[in-house]
């Protein structure tokens, strides 16, 4: 499976409080729009889509086009609930998925 | 002084220079130790923060998959990183800001990648991997990691002298069609603007980098390379000895700055 | 939902089978096509973006919203677009009250110096936008012969 990040910060958090969860995955993003050496459009290959559960439960969405940059980092905020995993997992072109989680402790 | 530089304009510091210069150039004294800067000072402050935050840098993505490239087993029979170094937190501790260094195999210095290489090929009988590869990149990358924090202190000693020679002759020549030499703008034209980027210095202090213009993770063969390519001049071969003079002189220059790899530049 | 993001990636297709670049024409059109008749007013979202980017490669983007994101008054979605790529869309984020903040940060491309613009569909329908302007060069020294 391809590669992908994801942390929690902070990653120890008491109830209510907000923390930001930060993700990253090895992507390179082609647009369709660059050409090769020939002249010929290098294919379209993106992430389209990301979500992220909290303990299984969606908290956070997001779809891509190509102006995303390539490794896309996407950053967002969630309320510490209780103790859990955040998931994270991303679709796209060709077949692509991958997953990253991170562990938040809440108390 | 040139204050701002496109790259139509680098032909006129060309034969600004070249009246005022001798054939090999350039100023030869240096950037004071005091002024040394490596290019993380000089970058904007969002992609300093972007090589700041691990959950922020692309390039611990290259990290991500060098981890595993250490203690997998690349065949059956064949041991992995780990089973001869143990855990590269401590082993590889300080090891990549000590390169290039001198391979007593080889007989003269070999970088970092050709290092790994070497072990690739004699020790654990694999083909070695390409240039630029993957993983290659992912396992410089992660043991260039140990390092991060630690002063650049390469062997500067008898044996090593005719290759930093090389190396520094290499840098203060000038080559290609803009005729400029490395040190023309990393030595004497530093902090100025080339278009809308600012020139370095030219440390080699966060290498393996994830370079926001090739949205990628590179070698500083690379960079090089691309550098060369860019006063139009034919590049070295990535394997070519004068490549690693240069890349020997550049870590002398550097000395005592501190590694950061994993780096970001634009 | 699914239905407007199909058809945003109808229009999206559309214009990219364009040769010419997106305009400003072409936000207030994408722009439209998510809010379909509510009014779009300007205010609450607040687009943080450097005004001289280092590599348009890789452009950090922050989006704020002011909300107080509770159950009965959250944002939804923030829509982002640009004026001068190939083609307008850029991401959408959804998000709901457990946000406890409308703040998303991302990395986006741009082609050329613009500005980019975002929109906020919030949860009593009405729709917000802001926008931000980026000067964008070529790098120096390019590799490409």
């Amino acid at each position: 499976m391809p590669g992908a990040l994801a942390h929690v910060v902070p990653p120890k958090a008491r109830r209510g409080e907000i923390v930001e969860v930060k993700t990253l995955a090895s992507h390179v993003m082609e647009t369709g729009y660059r050409r090769d050496i020939n002249g010929i459009a290098i294919p379209r290959d993106l992430v389209r889509a990301m979500r992220c559960t909290y303990n299984g439960e969606e908290v956070f969405s997001a779809e891509f086009h190509p102006a995303m940059a390539a490794n896309p980092y996407v950053a967002f905020t969630t309320v510490a609930t209780e103790s859990g995993t955040l998931d994270v997992e991303w679709t796209g072109d060709n077949g692509y998925r991958a997953t990253a989680s991170a562990r938040l402790e809440v108390e | 002084m040139i204050r701002f530089a496109g790259v139509a304009c680098l032909a006129r510091i060309a034969t600004a220079a070249a009246l005022a210069a001798t054939a090999l150039a350039a100023s030869g004294a240096g950037i004071a130790p005091a002024d040394r800067r490596s290019g993380y000072a000089m970058m904007a402050p969002e992609t300093r923060r972007m090589q700041d935050d691990d959950a922020e840098n692309p390039g611990m993505l290259w990290v991500l998959d060098g981890r595993p490239l250490w203690t997998a087993r690349p065949a059956p029979d064949a041991a992995s990183c780990a089973e001869c170094h143990g855990d590269a937190e401590t082993s590889m501790k300080g090891v990549a800001a000590r390169y290039p260094a001198f391979d007593d195999g080889a007989g003269h210095p070999v970088d970092l990648a050709q290092r790994i290489n070497r072990c690739r090929v004699l020790r654990q009988r694999q083909a070695p991997w390409a240039g630029e590869s993957r993983e290659l990149l992912a396992l410089e990358a992660y043991v260039a990691l140990q390092s991060r924090g630690v002063p650049i202190a390469i062997d500067a000693g008898p044996r090593m002298q005719p290759y930093l020679r090389d190396g520094r002759a290499e840098f203060e020549r000038r080559r290609g069609q803009l005729n400029l030499a490395c040190s023309q703008c990393h030595e004497d034209r530093w902090g100025l603007h080339l278009g809308g980027s600012v020139i370095p210095q030219a440390h080699p202090t966060a290498y393996p980098i994830y370079r926001l213009e090739w949205q990628s993770v590179g070698s500083l063969r690379r960079r090089l390379r691309g550098c060369m390519i860019a006063v139009r001049s034919e590049p070295y071969d990535a394997e070519a000895p004068q490549m690693i003079d240069l890349e020997l002189y550049l870590a002398w220059r550097a000395r005592g700055m501190t590694f950061e790899a994993p780096g970001v530049r634009p | 939902m699914r239905r407007r993001t199909l058809l945003a990636a109808g229009v999206a297709a559309a214009l990219a089978r364009r040769d010419a670049d997106a305009t400003p024409a072409d936000v207030r059109q994408a722009v439209a096509l998510i809010a379909g008749s509510a009014t779009v007013r300007d205010g609450r979202v607040h687009v943080e973006i450097a005004p001289l980017v280092e590599n348009g490669n890789s452009v950090p983007l922050a989006v704020r919203v002011d909300s107080p994101m509770t159950a009965d008054d959250h944002v939804k979605a923030i829509h982002v677009f640009v004026e001068r790529n190939p083609q307008p869309f850029v991401a959408t984020f959804r998000i709901g009250p457990r946000a406890g903040r409308a703040a998303v940060s991302t990395r986006i491309r741009l082609a050329d110096s613009q500005s980019v613009v975002a929109l906020c569909e919030a949860s009593d329908g009405s729709f917000w936008q802001g926008s931000a302007s980026a000067i964008v060069t070529l790098a120096a020294c390019s590799e490409e012969i």
